[in-house]
């Protein structure tokens, strides 16, 4: 069903990345079958909620109806009275134990349950532990709060009114609603270009809030033994090792005494990066009642109140010449951060990695400035696939590139050829600082268009178009940077993000590897096993890989940002080079021959020129282990280990194109086909790297055109449950057609890029490029997402309104 | 209340509260895991198993209500000959990456290889329609289903549960 076409390795991709040599390469990389398939498929993943612990109670979170008020009085007494309730728990009571408020990723505060007020609708109020998940929810309704009205901070442009209520009153000083400035790029010399400048486009540009919603909600078991003071902590965790440190900072548990587990994950999305107050709660549960207790929230719960993502608002600017050379971009951003800042970015960088805004382009200048504020809404801007939000600078380019080439009635496909960087440009120095490590965007372009047969696709476009059909063809184009540290610039709240790797070979020749990342069905159990049998000449089958358990696994920031592949996995493969170059010494003392007289041949050290001599990985490592008599220096194991600090991120690209036809009638948007080439460097699974895309489509097609968490004026969410937060289903996304081309990472051990986001970041202007492009006979050069059939309709009456 | 019902061919009596859902009686009473539970709402689709061979979100039924009845889970989709060739297409062509809608998804694509042995592209992202993937983009799915078509054979089922 899906045409894939090669492009054959390019001799200085050869160079650069030796391990892409076909002939003798060893049988790591290529399409296997996922070793935690058998698993899934029988029904038996252990997710968080299919862990009973002996004794185990369950805990339920008592929710905040409204936006904002102050709180009078919260009576529990009728719910302790509930003859399974053994807790109830309220901000006073965590007022006393210190942990009524606790540190957010962003250098904020955020309340674990409410003591003053409440801040946004679903926020946490009570917490209430009983034998079983039917009855907390019962004494839930026991429980009484008075509440006192206050106004809320609904819409993000009104935040910084002079007039606005101020939401963070329990900040010393505090008297509006602005979090943050930043800019990257030179303002001045910006404004030279764009003065001079034959042509100027600008565009109010929403992204708005939306949901990663992942299958399987958050939740967390504690199970606190109070003799020893150890704390074993079942979690849905993206990053199980910062949570852990986090979690030592915070509960004053001391780390060495804190397990974290990260079972089976039934999806993350960013979702599972932070840390809520449910999961602490399950800690003060325990410590409390001296029993495990599970908390585990339902769906509202998850919509309403952990991280959402986006909800941007960018006036975006391109400066241009006629002919359609683009000279340079600003934005100016406001961002929504909820009611507290509890984003996850590396520190220094308050707006994620947004100043990539300057897209796949060669620009002479760019200017972002974004301004974070309070609002009566739930905190996070964590993720959903995007990259520390490139995301929404993509969208943003994406779609002003689509903006300048109706202003210049060009060809958006030919607007783009004519600005990309060029092959020879890389490594590439933006106009914001980012070091784009390597690049080769016409090829990859060319091939999305003659895949999709791009000029018929415009023939049939000019007919239907004379017939009154409305058919829309949406391209874009774009450049990630993923994979972050280098940890001297880049940490979350002080931990540096670099990732740890320990590779060990068992006697007879198997191995396993530990990693400090967490898989949310990405497949690292097959993707990590094979990037080791690739390094060490063994078969994947024979690698076992470790992960989301603190007590057994090396320190490391974890799985979000498209971060695994390019950090744990140079982790690896630099640990497993470790172990083939002590593999040689040992070869040599078992052959009585010199090191530098073997070479290293289809998973073997073997006698130059004597082929016949040579000792496989399982010989050496039985060597090792036994009796055989060691070089100075080396100690008998064949282990290693590795804490990689990438010297600089990636920079996957892609080109992606999207066919709509939309009924005229109705306004609804049937997505007819859609193409994505993608390149991210050396592919290790190309059935994994397929998976990881084709989801990222389906999410990108989601957010264009359904998905979408609205607030009423009073601040209630309007996207509360799946009836309300629409997500596509197998009838909404097409076939997905893809392609890649492959430019390695000059830099990174094994030239992989990370795929994990790419399709999510490039999908969206793809589709919002198309529905814009079918609206054009309307006059329509721009509408926000989501274009559902409503909004749609609007457009097509000239009212294209911002959905916030 | 008591209730007694065929779970994966064997009969199983238990007492329940009468507002237990099937799906909470499944997971929690059985400790039968490999069905799932994903909304409040009855659109997501992860909780389906089949009662006398139909795809049922088992959180929209009550335990109660399955009394007498013949319910199938994702546990008992292999037969004694191995595995379903349902379930071996979702592994051979990369249908489930966190693999938390996988069950339902597998137990729809039984129930719709049960009546339909051949179905096409639209008629197999029908079926699924009511269930959502957060991970994959559905293709890869609707690529396992046809595997399944494709090798009937692949391994024997036991047509008795779904007949
Ligand atoms: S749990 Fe979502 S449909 Fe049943
Ligand atoms: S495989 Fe994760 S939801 Fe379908």
């Amino acid at each position: 069903m899906t045409a894939v076409q090669e492009r054959s390795p390019m001799p200085q991709e050869r160079e650069a990345n030796p391990a892409m040599d076909a002939p003798d390469r060893p049988i790591g990389y290529g399409r296997v079958q996922r070793k935690e398939d058998p698993r899934f498929v029988r029904g038996k993943g252990r997710y968080l909620d299919d862990i009973v612990l002996p004794g185990m109670l369950h805990g339920a979170i008592l929710r905040s109806p409204m936006a904002h008020a102050r709180i009078v009085s919260i009576d529990t007494t009728e719910a302790l009275a509930h003859p399974k309730v053994h807790a109830v728990v309220t901000g006073k009571d965590l007022e006393g134990l210190n942990l009524a408020w606790a540190p957010t990723l962003s250098a904020d505060v955020q309340a674990v349950l409410a003591t003053d007020k409440v801040r946004f609708q679903g926020q946490e109020v009570a917490f209430v532990v009983a034998e079983d998940r039917y009855s907390a929810r019962d004494a839930l309704e026991l429980i009484d709060v008075e509440y006192e009205d206050l106004p809320p901070v609904v819409d993000v442009r009104r935040a910084l009114d002079a007039d606005a209520p101020v939401i963070r009153d329990d900040l010393e000083g505090r008297t509006d609603n602005h979090i943050f400035d930043w800019e990257a790029g030179d303002a001045a010399e910006t404004e030279v270009v764009f003065a001079r400048a034959d042509v100027v486009v600008s565009e109010e540009v929403v992204y708005p809030r939306v949901h990663p919603a992942p299958m399987e909600t958050c939740g967390a078991i504690a199970d606190y033994e109070p003799v020893e003071g150890r704390l074993t902590l079942y979690e849905t965790s993206q990053a199980p090792h910062a949570h852990r440190t986090l979690f030592a900072m915070v509960a004053g548990i001391p780390e060495h005494k804190i397990r974290v587990v990260s079972p089976d994950i039934g999806g993350g999305f960013g979702n599972k990066v932070g840390i809520y107050p449910g999961y602490i709660l399950a800690v003060v549960g325990s410590i409390v009642t001296g029993k495990p207790v599970k908390w585990v929230e339902d769906r509202s719960e998850n919509l309403m109140s952990t991280s959402f993502a986006r909800d941007y608002i960018m006036r975006g600017e391109v400066a241009a010449t006629r002919e359609g050379k683009i000279l340079a971009v600003r934005t100016k951003v406001l961002a929504d951060h909820g009611a507290f800042n509890a984003t996850a970015q590396p520190t220094k960088y308050p707006a994620g990695f947004f100043s990539i805004f300057t897209g796949s382009y060669d620009l002479q200048a760019a200017h972002c400035s974004v301004t974070g504020v309070y609002t009566n809404k739930a905190p996070g801007g964590v993720a959903y696939a995007c990259s520390f939000r490139v995301t929404e600078a993509v969208y943003l380019v994406e779609r002003m590139v689509d903006v300048l080439a109706a202003e210049l009635g060009m060809d958006p496909a030919e607007l783009r050829l004519r600005n990309f960087i060029k092959p020879e440009q890389f490594p590439y120095k933006n106009k914001t600082g980012w070091e784009y490590d390597s690049g080769d965007y016409e090829p990859a372009l060319r091939m999305a268009m003659e895949q999709i047969g791009y000029d018929e696709l415009r023939r049939e476009q000019a007919e239907k178009r004379g017939r009154g059909e409305l058919m829309g063809i949406g391209v874009s184009f774009f450049t990630e940077t993923v994979g972050a540290g280098p940890r001297k610039h880049m940490d979350i709240v002080g931990l540096g993000m670099a990732d740890g790797a320990e590779v060990r070979v068992h006697p007879t020749g198997k191995a396993v590897v530990r990693l400090s990342v967490q898989t949310q069905g990405q497949g690292h159990e097959t993707t990590f096993a094979q990037i080791l049998a690739e390094e060490l000449g063994i078969p994947p089958e024979d690698v076992d890989v470790v992960h989301g358990d603190t007590d057994q696994t090396p320190f490391g920031l974890g799985t979000y940002g498209s971060r695994s592949t390019p950090v744990s996995g140079g982790a690896v493969a630099l640990a497993a080079r470790k172990v083939k170059d002590k593999a040689r010494l040992i070869a040599a003392a078992m052959l009585e021959t010199r090191p530098e007289d073997l070479e290293w041949e289809k998973g073997r050290w073997s006698v130059k020129g004597d082929p016949s001599a040579g000792k496989t990985m399982a010989e050496i490592a039985l060597g090792a282990h036994g009796t055989v008599e060691l070089p100075e220096g080396v100690d008998g194991n064949l282990d290693a280990e590795v804490t990689y600090d990438p010297p600089n991120l990636t920079f996957p690209f892609g080109a992606y194109i999207c066919v709509v036809d939309v009924d005229p009638g109705t306004g609804k948007v049937h997505v007819r086909r859609f193409v994505a080439v993608d390149d991210c460097g050396t592919r290790i699974n190309p059935m994994i790297v397929e998976g990881q895309i084709h989801g990222g489509l389906a999410d990108g097609v989601g957010m264009a055109l359904m998905e979408f968490i609205g607030f009423d004026e009073q601040g209630n969410c309007l996207g509360g449950s799946f009836m309300d937060y629409l997500i596509p289903t197998a009838m909404e996304v097409p076939d997905w057609e893809t392609g890649y081309t492959v430019t390695p990472s000059p830099h990174h051990p094994i030239g992989a890029k990370g795929i994990g986001e790419s399709a999510t970041v490039g999908s969206p202007p793809a589709v919002v490029n198309a529905v814009v492009d079918a609206l054009a006979p309307f006059g329509i050069r721009h509408m926000d997402m989501p274009c559902t059939p409503a909004r749609v309709w609007e457009a097509m009456q000239g009212r294209p309104t911002p959905p916030i | 209340m008591q209730v007694t019902m065929t779970v994966n061919g064997a009969e199983v009596t238990r007492d329940v509260e009468p507002r237990q859902l099937l799906v909470h009686f499944l997971r929690e009473t059985l400790g039968l895991t490999g069905t799932h539970w994903g909304c409040d709402t009855s659109n997501c689709g992860t909780c389906v198993v089949l009662v006398d061979g139909l795809p049922v979100k088992s959180c929209t039924q009550l335990a109660a209500m399955t009394s007498g009845h013949e319910v199938r889970t994702v546990e008992g989709l292999a037969g004694g000959a191995g595995l379903d060739p349902v379930q071996q297409g979702f592994m051979a062509e990369h249908g489930l990456q966190c693999g938390f809608c996988t069950p339902g998804m597998m137990l729809t694509a039984r129930a719709l290889l049960d009546r339909d042995p051949d179905p096409d592209e639209a008629t197999i992202r029908e079926a699924i329609s009511g269930q959502i993937c957060r991970c994959t983009g559905y293709a890869t799915i609707v690529r396992s289903v046809r595997w399944a078509a494709e090798h009937p054979a692949a391994a024997a089922t036991d047509q008795e549960v779904t007949a």
